[in-house]
C-alpha cells in the first residue's frame, strides 16, 4: 500500500531543509524546462480513446497474423486453454510471493508440483521456485559455483553457443564479482565449436562450465564426455536447456549435469514481447544448500495433515542479511504455475508428442530448404527443431521479402557472430503445417531469384 | 547452561580450548541454544589454510538462522570436523564434545588473553537478556 507524506511531514522536511516550499527544490531547473507547453490535441472520450489506441494497435503483426519460422530462445507454440483458465484464477492471479507462506497453501502447492515437474524433467533431484527467465538462471548458475567454491576458483567457462543474451546477462550479473572471469567464448573462437573443445579452457580455478542443449542453434551434442572432463578438473557442469526438447531427449542429470537452468517459456508462456517469462533452476542434491531463490517442500502438521512449507531459502537476504548470495527473494510464481499446468495436462506423452511434431517438422523443413538453389542446411551435427541456413544473400533482405508473403523469418546470426553473417536460425514448431513449409521454401526460392 | 572453567570464550560465542600448540574451536552451548536444531554446517577453508582472528570461520544453519562463526584466534587450520557436514545436530547434543568445528594451530598464544574466562562469559551471557 502506497502512503502518501501528510502535509505536516512535508512542512517538517522542508523546515529541516531550511526551504519554504516543494517548488524551491526545482530552481536549479530553468523555469522553461520545468513546465514545457506540451503540443497535445484535445482530450478524447474512453470510448475515443480505445477506439484510437485498437486503430494502432492493428498495425502490428503477430504470430497469430503470420507463419512465424523465428526462434533463438523463445518459441510460438500452441497454449492449451487450461493453461490461461487455471493462472487466471483470482488466488493465483492476483498473489504475489508468499511473505506468510504457511497461510497460502495454494500458491505453496503450486510451486510444489512445479518442482517436482521441472525435477522430473531435467533429470535432477531438486528445483527451485523459479527465477526471473533463462537468463537470469544462468548468471545465478555462475553465483552458485563461484560460492560453492568460496570464491576459490573464479574462472567460468561459457560456451559461445549459450545464448548471446545469457552470456550477456551473466557478465552484467557477475560484474560485481571482483575476481570473476568469463571466459570461452572470446571473438577469435569458432561460435559452432564441439562442446568439448572448451576442456582445454578449463583448470583448477573453475568454478563452472556452463553450455546449452540443445544449443543456441539447435544442435544437441552428447555432453558425456564433457561432463567427465569437467568433473575431472572438479568443477560443476552446467547445462541449459530448453525444457519441451527433454520430451525426446536425453535429460542432463542422466549425464553428469550438477546444474541444469534454462528458460521455461517453452511451457506454456506466451511469447508477449519478451516476458514475463521463466527461469528454470534444478541442481544435484549436494547443491541444495547454494541454491537460490526459494524451495518449497511437502510435511505433515501435528495432526497429520498434508501441508506444504517453505523449506529452504538459505542464500536470501531475509535469512542471511549481508551475508546472503541471492537478491532473489521473489520467484515468477504465476509462469511457474502456467509451466505446470501446461506440463499436466500434456502429460509426460503429450510432451513427447509435441517435442516429436517439432522435430519432425523441423526436419521436413531442413530437406526443403536444402534444396532450394543458394540454400544450404548445416546438418552436420543432430539438432533438435532449429537449425542454421546459409543464405546467398543478406538475412535482412531475405526476412522483408518473406514478410511480404506474409512470413516471419529465421534469426539473423550476423547479429550475434560476425563470422555468421549471411546465416540464418530457423526454428520450426507444431504451429506450422506442411503447407506453410512448402510456402517458405517457394518465396525463398523466389527470393533468391528475384 | 553449560560453561566448562577450562575454557576461553569470544564474545562472538566461541570458544577455545587449547591443546599444546593447538587451538580446538567451537561454539557454545548458550550459542547453540539461542540458534535452536542446527541443520547445517559449512567450513568454507582447507586445512593448512589461513585462520585470521575475527575472520569468518564457518557458517551455522538453524531452522531459524543463519550465523557466522569467528575465528576467536589467529594461526594456520590443522584440522576441520568432518562430522559436522553429515550429523549437524551434533551442535546441539554436544557443543563442546564432539562437535568441536575446527583445529588451529596458534601463532600467538597471547591473544588467547583477549579472551573471557567461564566466570566472565556467564556474566556476558546474562548481560544480554
Amino acid at each position: 500500500m502506497f502512503i502518501p507524506h501528510t502535509e505536516s511531514e512535508t512542512g517538517e522536511m522542508l523546515k529541516a531543509l531550511g526551504l519554504k516550499s516543494i517548488d524551491e527544490l526545482f530552481e536549479d531547473i530553468p523555469d522553461k524546462y520545468r513546465f514545457p507547453k506540451l503540443d497535445l490535441p484535445p482530450a478524447l472520450s474512453e470510448m475515443e480513446a480505445f477506439s484510437m489506441v485498437q486503430a494502432i494497435s492493428q498495425s502490428n503483426e503477430s504470430t497469430q497474423d503470420l507463419i512465424c519460422f523465428l526462434g533463438a530462445g523463445a518459441y510460438n507454440h500452441y497454449i492449451p486453454a487450461v493453461v490461461d483458465a487455471v493462472i487466471s484464477r483470482g488466488e493465483f492471479f492476483t498473489a504475489y510471493t508468499p511473505y506468510q507462506p504457511e497461510i497460502s497453501q495454494g500458491t505453496l502447492q503450486a510451486v510444489f508440483e512445479y518442482q517436482s515437474l521441472i525435477a522430473a524433467l531435467t533429470g535432477m533431484d531438486v528445483s527451485n521456485a523459479s527465477h526471473y527467465d533463462g537468463a537470469t538462471a544462468c548468471a545465478e548458475a555462475g553465483v552458485l559455483a563461484f560460492h560453492h567454491f568460496f570464491g576459490k576458483r573464479p574462472r567460468i567457462v561459457i560456451s559461445p553457443s549459450l545464448h548471446p543474451h545469457y552470456r550477456e546477462t551473466m557478465r552484467t550479473y557477475l560484474q560485481g564479482y571482483a575476481d570473476v572471469d568469463i571466459v570461452g567464448d572470446e571473438s577469435g573462437v569458432n561460435p559452432l565449436l564441439h562442446p568439448d573443445q572448451l576442456v582445454s579452457k578449463v583448470d583448477e580455478s573453475t568454478s563452472l562450465v556452463l553450455v546449452q542443449y540443445p544449443d543456441f542453434f539447435g544442435r544437441i551434442f552428447d555432453l558425456s564426455s564433457l561432463a567427465e572432463s569437467v568433473h575431472e578438473k572438479g568443477a560443476l557442469l552446467g547445462v541449459a536447456v530448453n525444457p519441451l526438447s527433454l520430451g525426446l531427449l536425453k535429460p542432463p542429470g542422466e549425464f553428469g549435469a550438477d546444474i541444469v537452468v534454462g528458460e521455461g517459456q517453452s511451457l506454456g508462456i506466451p511469447l508477449s514481447f519478451g516476458g514475463p517469462y521463466l527461469g528454470i533452476f534444478a541442481t544435484r542434491k549436494e547443491l541444495v544448500r547454494k541454491l537460490a531463490g526459494r524451495l518449497v517442500g511437502e510435511s505433515v502438521d501435528q495432526q497429520g495433515r498434508k501441508g506444504y512449507v517453505l523449506t529452504l531459502t538459505a542464500r536470501e537476504q531475509h535469512i542471511r542479511r549481508e551475508k546472503s548470495t541471492s537478491n532473489i527473494c521473489t520467484n515468477q510464481g504465476l509462469m511457474a504455475l502456467a509451466s505446470a499446468v501446461y506440463l499436466s495436462s500434456l502429460g509426460k506423452n503429450g510432451m513427447r508428442a509435441v517435442a516429436n511434431l517439432c522435430y519432425q517438422k523441423a526436419h521436413y523443413a531442413a530437406s526443403q530448404i536444402a534444396r532450394v538453389p543458394g540454400f544450404a542446411v548445416l546438418d552436420d551435427v543432430p539438432f533438435f527443431h532449429e537449425f542454421i541456413v546459409h543464405c546467398p544473400d543478406s538475412v535482412e533482405e531475405i526476412n522483408l521479402h518473406l514478410l511480404d508473403h506474409g512470413i516471419l523469418g529465421g534469426y539473423d546470426l550476423g547479429c550475434d557472430y560476425p563470422t555468421l553473417k549471411n546465416h540464418m536460425l530457423i526454428a520450426v514448431t507444431e504451429m506450422v503445417d506442411k503447407e506453410d513449409i512448402d510456402l517458405l521454401t517457394e518465396i525463398l526460392g523466389e527470393a533468391h531469384h528475384g | 547452561m553449560q560453561t566448562p572453567s577450562d575454557l576461553k570464550y569470544s564474545k562472538t560465542d566461541e570458544w577455545v580450548k587449547l591443546d599444546g600448540s593447538i587451538a580446538v574451536i567451537g561454539i557454545t552451548d548458550y550459542a547453540q541454544e539461542q540458534l535452536s536444531d542446527v541443520v547445517f554446517v559449512e567450513v568454507p577453508f582447507a586445512v593448512g589454510d589461513a585462520a585470521t582472528k575475527g575472520k569468518q570461520c564457518a557458517t551455522v544453519e538453524s531452522v531459524k538462522a543463519a550465523a557466522e562463526v569467528n575465528f576467536p584466534v589467529s594461526g594456520e587450520i590443522s584440522e576441520i570436523n568432518e562430522a559436522l557436514s553429515s550429523t549437524p545436530e551434533l551442535l546441539n547434543t554436544d557443543p563442546f564434545g564432539k562437535a568441536w568445528i575446527v583445529k588451529v594451530k596458534i601463532k600467538d598464544a597471547a591473544e588467547l588473553g583477549d579472551l573471557m574466562d567461564a566466570a566472565a562469559y556467564i556474566k556476558y551471557c546474562e548481560g544480554r537478556h
